[in-house]
C-alpha cells in the first residue's frame, strides 16, 4: 500500500519532467548529435549554444525586451487594479457585479482578434516596435486578472479594518499604502506572478506588434530557423532560459498561490 | 463633553436601520446598548462615531454639531467583535499608531504605549505581530490603541463576543478598570444581559431598530417601561403569559387561577400580559402573595450552581431558573412556586402597568 501510494506521484513527476529534461538534454549537445542520434545523455558536452545566446546581441536583446515589457506590463497591471479591485470589494455602486463580469469577460477573448486593430492602432500613434506597445496591449488581459484575484484577497480583510484606520484619524490614501497595501502583499504578490507569467509566455500580440527595435525571445526563437538550417540546440538552450524566469517568480510566491487557492481565486 | 443624538435615524434604501432616537450620554458614563443581533446596536456605533451619516437628525457633541464632520477629525476610538489590528504592525505600533497620525511626539508616544502595554499586560509581547498573539491578547491590543489614544469617546462594539468563556470574565472584570478614572464617554454594546448588569452605568434596550428604555442600568431592569424593554434585558427570556385580572384573582389561560399582586389590586378588570423572570419561578417554597403551579418538564439544564428547567404548562413553555441543583426528570409533573407579586403587568399595547420596584 505504502509503495502504491508513492509510486503514482512518482510516475506523474517522471511524465511532467521527462520534457523538460529532453530539453536540457537537448542545449547541452550539439544539432547534429540531436538530429545523428538517439542519447539519453549529451554525448559531447557543450556549452557553445548557451555562449552563443549570451554574446550574440540578438539573441540576449529579445530577452531583454521581453522583461522590459514583461515588467512594465506588470506594474501597470497591478497599480491599476489595486484600485479597482478596492472599490469592487468595499463598494456597492449601480451594476458592479455586471461590471466586474464584464471585465472577466475581456480575460476570455483570444488575442487574435485583438492582433489587427491594436498593430493599425499603435502604428498610426507612433508606438509600434516599442516595449510599451506590447505591455498596454497585454493589460487587457492582465487587470482583470489581477482585479480579480486582488479583490479575492480584498474581501478577505474585514472592513473593520478600515474603519478602525479612520477612526485612529488616518487619511484614505494613508490607510491604503501604508495598511492595507502591506496586508494583502501576499495577493499583489500572486497577481504580479500570473500577470508576469501571461506576459512573459503570449506571443502572437508580442510577435505581431514588434519588428526590430523591440523584438521578443519568442520571436527570435521562432525566425532563427532560417539563416544556417535548425538550430536545434541553440532553440533547446533559448527555451531552458525562458523557464527560468517562470521558475524563480514561482519559488517566491507557491506559497501565496495555495493561500490564493484557498480564496477560490487563482 | 456630552455626546447628544437629535432625532437621528438611519435608512437604507427602503430599510429602516434605526427609527428616530434622541439619547444623550453624559461625560464620564459607561453606557450599554443591549439588544439582540440586527437590534441596530452596532448602526448606532457607527452613527455615533461618524463612520455612517444619519438620514435625519443630528449629532452634538460638547455642544457643536458634528454630524457632517468626518470621522478623522473626531476624537474618538473603537473596538470591535472581531480582533481588529494592523496585520503589518508590531504590537507596539499597533498601539501607536493613532497618536503617529495626529503627530504626538516621540517621546511622548513611547512613555503612553509603555503604560498601557502594562496596563493590559502587553508588555512582553510589543515587538510581536498580532498574528503571533491569543484572541485575549489580539483583542487587548485594540483596547490598548482605543486607551492610548486618550479620546473622548470609546465605543466598544461586543467587544468580548469572540473570546472563549474564561478570557471572557477575565476581561469583563478589568474593562470597568480601565475607563473608571477617564473622563471620556464609553459606549458598550453587548448581547448579554447579565453583562449589562455587571458592569451598571446605563443601559439603552434595543429592538429592532428602537431604543425601547434608557437610563440608570438597574432602574431599566426594576422598571422595564414595555414588554419589549423587559424581554430585551432578560435572561434567560422572561416568561410572557396572557391574562385576565378579575377582581382578586388573575387568570393566566383558561384554569390556573393566581391572587393578584399588591400593586396590580388597583387595576381595571380586563386583559394584560403578566411578565416573570425566569428567577421568580422556582422550586423553593414562596413566600406571601406566591402561587403554586404545575407544569410537565421538557428540558432540565443544570449547570454547577443553578438549575434552568423548561416546563410546559397549558400548552406554553414557561422557564424557571433556581439557585441549587434540583432534580428534575423530564416529561414528568412539577411543582413550581412563581412569585406573583415580582411580576409586571403590560397592558395589551404593551406599556408597563403594575408591578417593579
Amino acid at each position: 500500500m505504502g509503495r502504491a501510494r508513492g509510486l503514482v506521484p512518482a510516475v506523474y513527476i517522471l511524465f511532467v519532467l521527462l520534457p523538460i529534461y529532453w530539453l536540457l538534454n537537448m542545449s547541452f549537445k550539439t544539432t547534429n548529435e540531436i538530429l545523428g542520434s538517439f542519447t539519453l545523455f549529451p554525448s559531447e558536452f557543450t556549452v557553445e549554444n548557451y555562449t552563443k545566446i549570451f554574446s550574440d546581441p540578438t539573441w540576449y536583446g529579445g530577452y531583454i525586451n521581453s522583461l522590459i515589457y514583461v515588467v512594465i506590463n506588470t506594474v501597470l497591471s497591478v497599480a491599476v487594479a489595486l484600485p479597482a479591485a478596492y472599490a469592487f470589494s468595499r463598494y456597492r455602486f449601480l451594476g458592479d457585479k455586471h461590471l466586474f463580469f464584464w471585465l472577466l469577460t475581456n480575460r476570455m477573448a483570444p488575442p487574435a482578434v485583438f492582433a489587427l486593430p491594436f498593430l493599425q492602432l499603435y502604428s498610426a500613434v507612433g508606438l509600434f516596435d516599442t516595449p510599451i506597445a506590447v505591455a498596454l496591449a497585454h493589460t487587457l488581459f492582465n487587470v482583470p486578472l489581477a482585479v480579480w484575484i486582488l479583490e479575492g484577497f480584498m474581501s478577505s480583510v474585514p472592513k473593520e479594518l478600515d474603519e478602525t484606520a479612520y477612526v485612529d484619524g488616518y487619511s484614505f490614501w494613508r490607510f491604503f499604502l501604508r495598511i492595507f497595501v502591506p496586508t494583502i502583499a501576499a495577493g499583489i504578490g500572486v497577481a504580479a506572478f500570473f500577470c508576469f507569467m501571461f506576459s512573459w509566455v503570449e506571443l502572437l500580440l508580442a510577435k505581431t506588434l514588434t519588428s526590430v527595435e523591440a523584438k521578443p525571445i519568442a520571436a527570435t526563437m521562432t525566425r532563427t530557423a532560417s539563416t544556417s538550417g535548425y538550430e536545434l540546440g541553440l532553440l533547446a538552450a533559448a527555451g531552458v532560459l525562458t523557464i527560468i524566469p517562470g521558475a524563480f517568480v514561482i519559488y517566491f510566491v507557491r506559497n501565496y498561490i495555495a493561500k490564493g487557492f484557498a480564496l477560490g481565486r487563482v | 463633553m456630552t455626546l447628544e443624538l437629535r432625532q437621528v435615524s438611519k435608512r437604507v434604501g427602503a430599510d429602516v436601520h434605526i427609527h428616530e432616537t434622541s439619547l444623550m450620554l453624559e461625560p464620564g458614563s459607561f453606557n450599554i446598548l443591549l439588544g439582540t443581533t440586527l437590534a441596530g446596536k452596532t448602526t448606532l456605533m457607527k452613527l455615533m462615531a461618524g463612520l455612517d451619516r444619519p438620514s435625519t437628525g443630528s449629532i452634538w457633541f460638547d455642544g457643536q454639531n458634528v454630524t457632517g464632520v468626518s470621522v478623522q477629525k473626531r476624537n474618538l476610538s473603537m473596538v470591535y467583535q472581531q480582533f481588529i489590528n494592523y496585520p503589518n504592525l508590531s504590537v507596539y505600533e499597533n498601539i501607536a499608531s493613532p497618536l503617529r497620525v495626529a503627530g504626538v511626539a516621540r517621546r511622548e508616544i513611547d512613555a503612553r504605549v509603555q503604560e498601557v502595554a502594562e496596563l493590559l499586560r502587553l508588555t512582553p509581547m510589543l515587538k510581536r505581530r498580532p498574528s503571533e498573539l491569543s484572541g485575549g491578547q489580539q483583542q487587548r491590543t485594540a483596547l490598548a490603541r482605543a486607551l492610548a489614544k486618550e479620546s473622548s469617546l470609546i465605543l466598544l462594539d461586543e467587544p468580548l463576543a469572540n473570546l472563549d468563556y474564561k478570557l471572557r470574565e477575565e476581561l469583563r472584570d478589568e474593562l470597568p478598570k480601565l475607563f473608571a478614572d477617564r473622563n471620556c464617554i464609553v459606549a458598550y454594546a453587548t448581547t448579554e444581559a447579565s453583562e449589562a448588569l455587571l458592569f451598571g452605568g446605563n443601559t439603552a434596550t434595543l429592538h429592532e431598530g428602537r431604543v425601547t428604555q434608557f437610563g440608570p442600568t438597574s432602574t431599566i431592569y426594576r422598571r422595564p417601561n414595555t414588554l419589549t424593554s423587559a424581554r430585551v434585558f432578560s435572561d434567560p427570556p422572561i416568561n410572557v403569559a396572557r391574562i385576565r385580572k378579575a377582581g382578586d384573582e388573575i387568570v393566566v389561560g383558561e384554569r390556573v387561577r393566581w391572587p393578584v399582586g399588591r400593586a396590580a389590586r388597583h387595576l381595571a378588570d380586563g386583559d394584560y400580559s403578566i411578565g416573570i423572570r425566569p428567577h421568580h419561578i422556582t422550586p423553593h417554597r414562596g413566600n406571601e402573595g406566591s402561587a403554586t403551579i404545575e407544569g410537565r418538564v421538557l428540558v432540565a439544564e443544570l449547570s454547577g450552581s443553578e438549575s434552568v428547567v423548561h416546563f410546559d404548562m397549558d400548552g406554553q413553555t414557561w422557564v424557571s431558573q433556581s439557585q441549587g441543583i434540583h432534580p428534575f426528570e423530564v416529561g414528568s409533573l412539577t411543582r413550581l412556586q412563581v412569585d406573583v407579586e415580582r411580576g409586571f403587568i403590560f397592558s395589551a399595547d404593551g406599556d408597563l402597568m403594575a408591578g417593579g420596584d
